[in-house]
């Protein structure tokens, strides 16, 4: 909320500044010239060892920096282009100077020990040279992530209604709730992959588990929580059971349920690493595992972005989501 | 503008119920022990009467609207509303509350839209949510969210969400206690305009001696908890009521003096 108000008086702030003309984005300018810079540093100086990938890397940045440039120049006639990348200019030089330093600790100057710590052409390599495998991790990783989550996001919501709706089914619940849930879905491991009878289902499970816990409680105290007002309206108004259920006590507890989601969404990120990392023969947690197996840090490395790329962008799925339907949250609460 | 929609509508709004309580008594547990709230509460509306239900707050005026509502059932006596005894909530009486009470999550239209949705009618009287809004002056509204709106279009808001399932009883529970003086003397003449335009039965809970004067037919005055009845006095001054005619200040005494 606060980010959207920086935006909007920031815009009216360059619109006043720039009617007489437009100052030149010296900070843009800046971060092309820090990425090119950084391109000109792995290509020019001489490196202490053998790396393979270098001029592409050196390419790679100074393309970058030549983005950022023609970015800046279009920006000036395009408000919104121009604003995004002032915001993010300081990041944006903040990187380039990281990757020269790294790119001068290891590749040039070989102050780190070199097996655990490739210089950033080595990443590139992997990316360029091992990515079908990447992809196919990736993709066995998501699939397990979304049949073991959806289930567990589901059967949580459906769960935490039921006990927050039924005073049998909470009588029933509760405990076993209590005693269970706060097990970390992980301890399980060893149970589940001697119950299930394949590893993948074994973690479908306990990644459904991981998820289903924080849904379930979450969705249940928003049921529980609904100002009895609301009933009392809806009653008078003809409604019935289901109608309350659907209508009114759903609706009312969707902000209780988001919150369950992200946590259900951060600790089933946990499992499912983990699960590929004991038992299932695939995903990023195998890649990682494997690429530690052989000592190749530098795939190591790659698998770690590639797994916080997707983790973070499932997180930015699921805040889009929320927004899109707790729209009308905005006035009524602070975010 | 407004008789113009009116004489578009198929169907005039239904006219208003009777409603018969009968020696209704009844008590909560509070920590175990019975805290009595109306004492032998009788009580008749007649269809079409406004009826104002003063008392000093805490007396239990609420108590005995969410009973009429068919919210909660009296511990014992009877009510009764169109010969039928009141077993539970129905759209017939519907209940305007001291808060909104607008669904945060839904637009103003789709908060009117509730009742039909609930029973059922959206479909074959859809038009009737539009008619609401523009009977209570927020059809420009339609799309917004309750928290957009300040507190009297919320409680107009409410009106029409009660409005819309044309309700032979009315039933206002301090609806306009929560508003600023100014929105509340607006609200009043409002609210006299729709009780004469629509021809329901009204019965209101207020602890404003003035209000209950302008609106009611009939104002019935009752004690501390548990609530008994201490006198019923009937308002023949013609509408619309001046606040400072000599009748009503002179009813306006007689009543402070029985709350005294």
């Amino acid at each position: 909320m606060s980010a959207a108000y920086d935006v909007a008086s920031g815009e009216a702030a360059t619109e006043r500044t720039a009617s007489p003309r437009r100052p030149w984005p010296a900070l843009e300018i800046a971060a092309a010239a820090a990425w090119i810079g950084a391109g000109a540093i792995t290509a020019l100086i001489e490196e202490a060892g053998d790396f393979g990938y270098t001029q592409e890397f050196a390419f790679l940045l100074a393309g970058v920096g030549g983005a950022i440039l023609i970015a800046a120049l279009v920006g000036r006639a395009a408000p919104a282009l121009g604003r995004r990348l002032r915001h993010w200019a300081p990041w944006l030089i903040l990187i380039a100077v990281g990757s020269a330093g790294w790119e001068l600790v290891t590749a040039k100057l070989e102050l780190l020990p070199m097996p655990f710590f490739p210089p950033p052409q080595a990443i590139l390599e992997v990316y360029l040279d091992d990515y079908p495998r990447l992809l196919e991790s990736l993709v066995a990783s998501a699939k397990l992530l979304a049949v073991g989550y959806l289930f567990g996001a589901s059967a949580g919501f459906l769960l935490g209604v039921a006990v927050g709706w039924s005073q049998v089914v909470a009588y029933w619940t509760h405990p076993i709730l209590r005693f269970v849930g706060p097990l970390p879905a992980t301890a399980w491991l060893p149970l589940a992959f001697f119950l299930f009878p394949s590893s993948w289902s074994a973690s479908t499970f306990l990644i459904a588990l991981a998820t289903g816990f924080p849904v379930t409680v979450l969705t249940w105290s928003g049921v529980a929580s609904v100002h009895s007002g609301y009933y009392d309206v809806a009653r008078t108004l003809g409604a019935n059971r289901a109608f309350l259920v659907l209508k009114v006590a759903i609706p009312a507890a969707l902000p209780h349920v988001f919150v369950g989601l992200f946590m259900g969404l951060g600790s089933s990120f946990a499992v499912l690493v983990v699960a590929e990392m004991l038992g299932v023969k695939a995903g990023l947690g195998w890649y990682l595992q494997w690429a530690q197996g052989w000592a190749s840090y530098a795939n190591m490395y790659a698998a770690l972005i590639v797994l916080a790329l997707g983790c973070s962008s499932l997180i930015t799925a699921l805040f889009k989501l929320r927004d899109r339907q707790l729209g009308w949250q905005k006035g009524v609460v602070r975010w | 503008m407004v008789s113009a929609a009116r004489t578009l509508k198929p169907e005039p709004f239904a006219a208003g119920g009777a409603l018969a309580v009968r020696e209704v008594t009844h008590r909560f547990e509070l920590e175990g022990k019975p805290l009595p709230v109306l004492d032998r509460i009788t009580l008749d509306v007649a269809p079409g009467e406004f009826v104002a239900l003063l008392g000093p707050s805490g007396c239990g005026k609420s108590t005995l609207l969410r009973l009429v509502a068919g919210l909660e059932p009296p511990s014992s006596g009877s009510l009764v509303f169109d010969g039928a005894t009141i077993a539970g909530p129905d759209p017939s009486r519907v209940v305007v509350f001291q808060d909104p009470t607008l669904f945060p999550w839904r637009t103003v239209e789709a908060n009117v839209a509730l009742g039909l949705e609930a029973q059922g009618l959206l479909k074959t009287h859809r038009h009737r949510i539009a008619e609401a809004l523009k009977l209570v002056g927020l059809a420009e509204f339609a799309s917004a969210y309750p928290h957009q709106l300040s507190g009297g279009m919320a409680q107009r808001a409410a009106l029409a969400r009660a409005l819309v399932n044309e309700p032979r009883l009315l039933i206002l529970d301090e609806p306009l206690g929560k508003l600023d003086s100014l929105t509340r003397l607006a609200m009043q003449s409002e609210l006299a305009r729709l009780w004469a335009e629509a021809g329901f039965s009204a019965l209101l809970v207020t602890h404003d001696v003035e209000e209950a004067l302008i609106l009611a037919d009939r104002v019935v005055v009752l004690s501390g908890r548990p609530a008994r009845i201490l006198a019923e006095i009937e308002v023949t001054e013609a509408r619309p009521r001046a606040r400072d005619g000599a009748a009503l200040v002179a009813l306006r005494r007689d009543i402070l003096g029985l709350l005294a």
